[in-house]
């Protein structure tokens, strides 16, 4: 039951979505292409920390970060 | 039955997504250098070194990427100084990419190897972005498979391997002229040999070699938030939760603020908070024999405050040619276990940890 109400609400959403428009032109953009908004600046010291965090924590994984593998444990 | 649901309801979210897809196309990465220096040292290891990163595009669509990093670790920490003695070992690792846009969407192949004495590891991905609503939304699927091998210094008999599946999806939406956010799943699941030939868990008091289940699961949600406030700042936040089937569950809160000082300089500030409860056979001194027994600090329960730093000089900029930029970053971390008991003095763990970086980058 609680799934088929999760889909209906899903559906009925979507379907919203058809009547939708963009409402942040292409030139409405520019302080979101600046670096500062940036999720992630710089490839390396982003791997360096995640890597340094991943094998001292149990949790990984969604931060956006593509690493390596190690035995570092 | 439920993934294979949740599997096929995720498909049709995308599906109507890259439906209303936009006519902005994607642009490819832009070429670049990095070089860093980092160093990470608390615990009673210290591990630093080089790395090195070139990107350049070789056509309009294709652009290829190449990296190195070297770990060069010296361990003498807790669990080497009570067990064994302090040892020296180097990590190095290579990376190797390549980034193909076409109109709105992005097809990216990674290919990496780590290299140490006794672990190897390597890893190769593909993930899809593409660009959708009239470039307002932009969704990723991801996918990475490795094997690695495990061996044993001074035990030529000992050799295990291990094999691990990511799967990743991600939604990155503007909200506002000012305001981003981002959504990230993913799913990872290891079989093979997950815990350390050399370390050992107590039972009753005694040593024994430590005891892990051959395969985990683990899933991760992370949303994050960046505004832009108005007088060339902006503000970072992000929560991810995590959970296992180790039982392990996680969370992870961390804030940042950015802000431009004159024309040469940028600073960034973070704060970072992490929490994480214990697995289900993670014991610090086992009471009773069960099939699983680990003594492994990352499996406890504990949390971790960090508090860094950030300051980046623009040296030299020539627009639409090249830009240098120097790069120094440092971080503090407190690490406090609640049931990881330090055996030399009978008092709980704790340590500080320092995060430096050193780095130079070049867009050209």
């Amino acid at each position: 039951m609680k799934r088929l109400l999760a889909l209906i609400t899903l559906a009925a959403l979507l379907g919203g979505c058809s009547s939708l428009q963009p409402w942040v032109k292409p030139y409405e953009r520019e302080r979101l292409a600046d670096p500062i908004m940036a999720f992630s600046r710089d490839n390396l010291p982003e791997r360096h920390r995640d890597h340094a965090r991943e094998v001292r924590e149990g949790a990984r994984g969604a931060t956006g970060v593509q690493g390596g593998g190690c035995g570092c444990n | 039955m439920a993934a294979t649901d949740l599997l096929r309801r995720i498909g049709a979210f995308v599906g109507s997504l890259l439906a209303v897809g936009g006519a902005r196309a994607l642009d490819l990465p832009a070429d670049k250098a990095e070089a860093l220096f980092h160093s990470y040292s608390g615990g009673g290891v210290t591990a630093n070194g080089p790395a090195l990163l070139v990107r350049k595009s070789v056509a309009d669509t294709v652009s290829l990427s190449a990296s190195y990093y070297l770990d060069a670790v010296s361990n003498a920490s807790i669990d080497v100084v009570t067990t064994a003695s302090k040892f020296r070992e180097n990590r190095n690792e290579y990376s190797f990419g390549a980034d193909y846009v076409y109109r709105d969407s992005q097809i990216s192949l990674g290919l990496n190897t780590s290299r140490e004495p006794d672990y190897t590891a390597n890893r190769y991905s593909l993930d899809i972005a593409q660009e959708t609503f009239g470039g307002m939304t932009t969704v990723s699927l991801g996918f990475t498979r490795g094997s690695d091998t495990v061996l044993k210094h001074d035990a030529p008999e000992f050799r295990d391997a291990v094999t691990h599946w990511q799967y990743r999806v991600g939604v990155t939406q503007i909200l506002t002229p000012r305001w981003i956010a981002s959504a990230n799943f993913e799913a990872i699941s290891d079989d093979g040999y997950l815990g350390s030939p050399y370390r050992v868990a107590r039972v009753f008091g005694a040593a024994v070699p430590e005891r892990n289940p051959r395969t985990r699961s683990s899933r991760a949600m992370n949303f994050r938030v960046n505004g832009d406030l108005g007088s060339r700042d902006a503000l970072h936040l992000s929560y991810r939760y995590f959970w296992d089937t180790w039982d392990i569950k996680a969370h992870t809160l961390e804030g940042g603020y950015s802000r431009y000082i004159g024309e040469s300089f940028l600073a960034d500030g973070t704060l970072r908070y992490y929490r994480q409860g214990k697995a289900l056979f993670y014991s610090d001194n086992a009471q009773s024999e069960t099939t699983y027994v680990s003594r492994n600090r990352q499996l406890s329960t504990f949390n971790s405050i960090g508090v860094g730093g950030k300051l980046t000089y623009s040296w030299r900029k020539v627009p639409g040619k090249y830009e240098i930029k120097f790069n120094g970053s440092y971080e503090f971390v407190r690490f406090k276990y609640d049931d990881f008991t330090d055996i030399r003095t009978g008092s709980l763990y704790g340590y500080n940890a320092n995060v430096l970086q050193l780095y130079m980058t070049a867009n050209f």
